[in-house]
């Protein structure tokens, strides 16, 4: 049970990393956006995991959803970013 | 190159700071004694079974008021930011239609998302869930339906409205608690009521849908006014 | 599990940090300024998480008796509920002026934009 747990955690670690990697490294913007709303969405689980539902619930309502429509907005309005 | 090195020598020290924090780290057993204190009495005190609700709401309160005063700011800022100079931008571009299951899909789907906003605000003080987050997904409501005719364009007056009318009636719920009860934001105007009912914890679950309501009409008027910044 | 998350909100503070430093788009630079501060909200949820212990709401699985030896410490969730609110706050207000730079500029590269340098 608690090896199960752990190992989950570490994997949504690792996974978070990688996500970050992408989201400073991508060569597409939006593709750096859709990967920081990614970040987003596995710190929303693993809030969860450390006994915190109210926090993982707002992460996921705004973290993850809200910040990323904000982004993708305002690219839409810079004609994707590349001048 | 400079700039690089820079660069690195402050991430490295960060990192090393970081390090030392990780590595230094004991988990506490037991819990400190504000911790202590709120475990022990929200439950007697404030009747609430989510102690974050009622920390958030009354024993920090006014820590709320002033996070939901800056939240304000930042829409009105937006607001002032993106209002400038609109008027000859006015769009007529012809957009293509949205297709149908995104209309019909919305049609169903904007009631449902509302009720699910409402239900977890004003059950803020049972379970996980409240103001903050029922107001992001009132908000989204609005934000599916922007998607489906980006030409939409919502009131700002009702939204405007919508907003000041909770402000004044968080901050009212708070100036009666300074008449009737012991201090501003208590939440025991009302009596406590059973434990775990909807109808429990004072004024705590009116005060956080207010809270809720002001949220979504902030986020709303913020995605509302970027979404009307489109090139002609 | 209250190191794994501490470890990674560091790791992700550095990234995105180390992101907004050296890249040239302003998007971009915001990009990274959101993973940083999902960072930071992940290592103040873990520093207030203790082992076997579950988050702090009462019912029936955890009666109001014993709470005390029960419940995690529910300050910094009720602190981070605070700063994911605010963080959209300041993303959406960087996000607003980025806007008005291209609108004045035309570019959004931050190099190019040199008005007040010398």
């Amino acid at each position: 049970m608690n090896t199960v747990l752990l190992s989950i955690g570490v994997l949504l670690a690792v996974a978070m990393i990688g996500v970050a990697w992408l989201t400073i490294r991508a060569t597409r913007i939006a593709t750096a956006m859709l990967a920081a709303g990614l970040v987003s969405l596995f710190a929303s689980v693993l809030f969860l995991f450390l006994a915190a539902p109210d926090v993982a619930m707002t992460e996921a309502a705004i973290g993850s959803g809200l910040t990323t429509f904000l982004f993708f907005f305002v690219l839409g309005r810079v004609r994707g970013g590349q001048s | 190159m400079i700039r690089r090195f820079a660069v690195f020598l402050l991430l490295l020290g960060l990192g090393a700071i970081f390090a030392d924090l990780l590595l230094g780290y004991t988990p506490s057993e037991e819990l400190n004694l504000t911790a202590r204190y709120y475990a022990e009495h929200t439950a007697q005190d404030l009747g609430a079974a989510n102690i974050v609700t009622a920390i958030v709401v009354t024993y920090r309160g006014l820590d709320t008021l002033g996070e939901v005063t800056v939240l304000f700011l930042t829409a009105t800022i937006i607001g002032m930011v993106l209002a400038r100079g609109r008027k000859h931008r006015a769009l007529q571009r012809q957009l293509p239609a949205a297709g149908e299951l995104l209309t019909t899909g919305s049609r169903l789907l904007v009631p449902l998302i509302l009720l699910l906003g409402v239900y977890v605000f004003v059950n803020g003080h049972l379970t996980p869930g409240g103001g903050f987050q029922g107001g992001a997904i009132v908000a989204s409501a609005a934000l599916l339906l922007l998607l489906t005719d980006p030409l939409k364009r919502f009131s700002h007056r009702l939204i405007a409205v919508m907003e000041a009318v909770s402000g004044l009636f968080f901050i009212g719920l708070g100036v009666l608690g300074l008449v009737y009860a012991g201090g501003f934001l208590d939440s025991r105007v009302l009596p406590n009521g059973a434990f775990g009912t909807l109808f429990s914890a004072g004024v705590m679950p009116i005060i956080y849908s207010f809270i809720g309501l002001k949220v979504g009409a902030e986020f709303t008027s913020m995605l509302t006014h970027l979404a009307e910044t489109e090139q002609s | 599990m209250d190191w794994i998350a501490m470890a990674t909100g560091f790791i992700l503070i550095l990234m995105g940090l180390y992101g907004a430093l050296t890249n040239r788009n302003i998007l971009r630079i915001i990009v990274s300024f959101s993973v940083a501060n999902t960072g930071v909200n992940l290592v103040l949820v873990a520093v207030g998480y203790m082992r076997g212990r579950t988050a702090p709401i009462l019912d029936e699985a955890v009666p109001m008796t014993d709470a005390v030896t029960r419940i995690i410490d529910p300050l910094p969730q009720a602190l981070v509920l605070t700063a994911i609110v605010i963080g959209l706050g300041v993303t959406a207000l960087m996000l607003t002026y980025a806007y008005k730079l291209y609108e004045e500029k035309g570019t959004l590269d931050i190099s190019k934009c040199r008005d007040l340098k010398w």
